[in-house]
Formats: structure tokens, C-alpha cells, sequence
């Protein structure tokens, strides 16, 4: 695995149903909204984030929560 | 598969717990045979019991698992839950007992009084319930029923707070929510607690407060919400905050005080509570089953669940999976567990869950921290277990 890659984040507010997991793994990355429903804080995180991101999609009750890559 | 004379042989749900901190012993003989595994109820239907780790997050996260109580095989865990079937008590089928899209559109209605954010506000006002109560434990003492005195009225009195219920009321409040665990009164004490909070919704209108129910009447009153549903609401908040959250904080103390290495690794490093917590929340998971009819074939590995199947999830088991956990069967507060069911999985997952969190820590770390020489007044084996849908210990005698 190349450590150049960046990492896009994604959280799909129409999936979220406000656990707050994510919230709870990537405090840094994601919150929730007055909704209570998932916001993206960062675009683009390194991989050093990589983990934390498998993390929260992996708890996410409502598989709401994602990345892509690229580079 | 749905043969009634077909489940003979089966083994039958519910079972009960020999010991108040392990689940039922044959929850392990289930798993041994299959994560998915074909039962039998209390009425002789037969049913899937679902103990794998693995198989309830990929099957409660299926768009094919519905909570429609009126579908005919919707499974019934305890013969209790029977009764309250009744169209006398229709309000409790809001959101736990609703699927997609009115699901998805309650849920909405609820979630921004239940922000990491919203929940976070709340932790001085829970402190200072938790200390209120210690002040009159450890003015009464030295032998206490914690549960009477403890665990009940304080989770009693944060509910009533985030609610927003009148400090008037609060007795008569707690005296409702707690006549029905009584199986006589529950039809009744629902009945009285649905005409309460009617009477409390109307009046907030007029005369609002800053609670979750004044935020929610703000919004019938923006023609946002209907009237009707806003009171079912507040039934449901009421009946899945109590009972589920007081318990298992009754069961923590029992457990950390029957677990001393553990307890004095929390009294050495109190930081290390947060963690403690979920690895008790895993270790516990007091929930006695959740119910779910399949309204698709859903194949699983080998095994094919037919549309029309029931299931009910046996949470406890799950949590106990040596597939998914080391040593499920020891208690070990340094392990870090994120990923148990206590809460539930899929988009029904606990709503609440980020509100338990703060009530058991604040609860469970204020009490060790004001009588860290806490120890049972009876041996263990002498509290009384309640088995149903959510176990609980019927008191905890405790001295210092």
C-alpha cells in the first residue's frame, strides 16, 4: 500500500439514522448536523485516517458511512 | 418451514438466566448447533433464533427484516408482550415497531434531541442527580436497596428532565412508569401514562418548557407534526429510557462488585470508565430478544431465510461470539469493544444509545467514586432475578 493516497470521506444523510458512531470513531472527520444527521468535515483526509474511516463505516448501523481513494 | 408439528423437537424461547451477568446457558448450545438456528416459541411456532455476530449485523442491516407486529409470524419472545398486542395499547408501535418510510420520517422527528451535541449538555444536570441520590444513600445507610433508591429514580428523574415533565409531577410520573412492569397493571398504567402525557402535550403548547417534548410541541404547533403521534412518541421515549437503562446499571454494580480486579483497575484509573462501559454494555446486554418478520427470501451462506419467516435476535449471544470476541465470556473493562449489539443493529439501532452511555458512566462512577468500599449486603445468590424482555434484578441490598 502506497502512503501517497488521499482519502475522500463520505456520509450519506439519507442513509443516517443518527447513531452517531462515526461521530463517536472520527470526531475529526464527521458530524452531526441540528438534524442529528451526518456531515462531512473533511473532504480529503491522508491515509494515515485509514483505519479510523474503516472503522466508522464498519460501526455505522445504517452503512451510511464510506471513502474512496485516489492517488 | 412453517409447519407447526415440524417444531416439536425444537428447543423453546425464551430462556432464562442462571446467573444475572451471563446469558441463558443454552445460548451457547444454540450457536453450537448454528448462528442461525430454527426454534420454538412459548406458543409452538416455530421460529429462527440468531446468536452469530456476524449473521445479526448482516441480517438486521437487510432492507428485508420488517417490525410490522401485525404481520402473522411476527415473533413473540415472551408470552407477556401478548397483551399488550391489544388495540388497547396502539401507542407503543411508534418508530420500534414501524418500517420504512414512516419509519424513516419518526425517526427524524426524534433525532436532533438525541446529538452527541444535545446529550453532551445534559452530563452536569445527570451529575447532579447522581450526587442528589448519594447524598440521601449515605445519609440512610448502611444497608440499602440500591435499586429503590439508586438506579430507578435517577434514571427516573433524567427522563423526566429531558422530557421536560414539571417537577410537580415527578412522582406521579415515576409511580406511572413503574406500574407498568407490574404484568396486572401494564394495560392500565399505559392507558393512565398516554392520558398524562396528552394532558402534559396540551399544556406545553401554552406553557412551554425547555425539554425534548417542548421542542416536539413546537412542532405540531408549526403544523410540522401530527398531535396523536407526538403522544406516541412520548410513550415510547419513556418506555425505552427506563427500565433498559436503570438495569443495567443496577446489573454493572452487581457485576464490578462480583468482578473485584476490575473494579479496582476503575478505582486506580477512573479514565478508564468510558471503556468499561461499553465492554459492560457488551458483557450484559440485558435485552431478552429482538423481533423481525423476513419479507423477502434472504440467503445467508447455506441457509435460505423464506419471506414470511420469523426471527428473534438473541443480542447477549451474539455479544458472547468467540468468531467476533477473545474470551467473550470474561469480563475485561481494558478491552476496547465498539462493535457489540447491545444496542441493536440496522436502522432501528438505539436512538437512545449515546444518552445510556452518559446515564451509566456518570451513574456507575459517581457512585464507586463517593463509597469505593461498596459491597453486597447478601450474597449474590440471594437477589432476586427478573426474567423477561429486559432482565433486570428486582433489588440490590449493598453496605459500606
Amino acid at each position: 500500500m502506497s502512503g501517497a493516497r488521499t482519502l475522500l470521506p463520505s456520509g450519506d444523510a439519507t442513509r443516517c439514522i443518527g447513531a452517531g458512531q462515526c461521530v463517536r470513531t472520527a470526531p475529526d472527520v464527521f458530524d452531526q448536523d441540528d438534524g442529528g444527521t451526518v456531515v462531512v468535515l473533511l473532504a480529503e483526509v491522508d491515509e494515515s485516517h485509514r483505519a479510523l474511516l474503516d472503522e466508522a463505516a464498519y460501526l455505522c448501523p445504517a452503512s451510511a458511512i464510506g471513502f474512496t481513494e485516489r492517488g | 418451514m412453517n409447519e407447526e408439528n415440524e417444531s416439536g423437537g425444537l428447543p423453546e424461547l425464551p430462556m432464562n438466566r442462571e446467573c444475572p451477568y451471563h446469558p441463558p446457558a443454552a445460548y451457547e448450545d444454540l450457536r453450537a448447533i448454528g448462528p442461525v438456528t430454527r426454534v420454538r416459541q412459548f406458543d409452538g411456532r416455530p421460529v429462527w433464533a440468531v446468536t452469530g455476530h456476524l449473521e445479526t449485523r448482516e441480517l438486521l442491516s437487510s432492507p428485508h427484516m420488517s417490525v410490522d407486529r401485525f404481520h402473522p409470524n411476527f415473533p413473540m419472545p415472551i408470552p407477556a408482550l401478548t397483551q399488550l398486542q391489544s388495540s388497547r395499547t396502539p401507542a407503543i408501535g411508534a418508530l420500534i415497531r414501524t418500517d420504512p418510510p414512516e419509519h424513516t420520517r419518526q425517526r427524524k422527528d426524534i433525532l436532533p434531541s438525541f446529538t452527541l451535541k444535545k446529550i453532551g449538555v445534559l452530563r452536569p444536570r445527570i451529575e447532579q442527580i447522581c450526587a442528589d441520590r448519594l447524598d440521601a444513600i449515605t445519609a440512610k445507610g448502611p444497608v440499602v436497596d440500591l435499586v429503590e433508591e439508586y438506579t430507578k429514580p435517577a434514571v427516573a428523574m433524567v427522563l423526566s428532565q429531558l422530557l421536560g415533565v414539571p417537577f410537580a409531577d415527578r412522582e406521579y410520573f415515576e409511580d406511572l412508569t413503574y406500574r407498568r412492569f407490574d404484568p396486572a397493571q401494564v394495560v392500565d398504567a399505559l392507558a393512565d401514562l398516554t392520558d398524562y402525557l396528552s394532558r402534559l402535550l396540551r399544556a406545553k403548547e401554552t406553557d412551554p418548557g425547555d425539554g425534548l417534548l417542548d421542542d416536539l410541541v413546537a412542532k405540531v404547533l408549526a403544523g410540522e407534526l401530527d398531535r396523536d403521534e407526538l403522544v406516541k412518541y412520548a410513550l415510547v421515549l419513556v418506555i425505552a429510557g427506563q427500565e433498559t437503562t436503570a438495569n443495567t446499571i443496577a446489573l454493572s454494580v452487581l457485576t464490578l462488585l462480583e468482578h473485584p480486579d476490575q473494579l479496582a483497575l476503575l478505582l486506580d484509573d477512573p479514565s478508564l470508565w468510558p471503556n468499561a462501559v461499553e465492554e459492560l454494555l457488551r458483557f450484559l446486554a440485558i435485552t431478552g430478544g429482538l423481533s423481525r418478520v423476513a419479507t423477502a427470501d434472504i440467503q445467508l451462506g447455506d441457509l435460505t431465510i423464506a419471506d414470511g419467516d420469523g426471527l428473534i435476535f438473541l443480542n447477549p449471544g451474539a455479544n458472547r461470539d468467540e468468531a467476533q470476541f477473545e474470551r467473550p465470556n470474561e469480563l475485561d473493562v481494558r478491552r476496547t469493544v465498539r462493535n457489540h449489539l447491545t444496542f441493536g443493529f440496522g436502522i432501528h439501532q438505539c436512538i437512545g444509545q449515546n444518552l445510556a452511555r452518559v446515564e451509566v458512566e456518570i451513574a456507575l462512577r459517581a457512585l464507586f467514586t463517593r463509597i469505593p468500599a461498596l459491597r453486597l449486603a447478601v450474597p449474590m445468590e440471594q437477589i432476586p432475578m427478573r426474567q423477561g424482555l429486559v432482565f433486570g434484578i428486582a433489588e440490590l441490598p449493598v453496605t459500606w
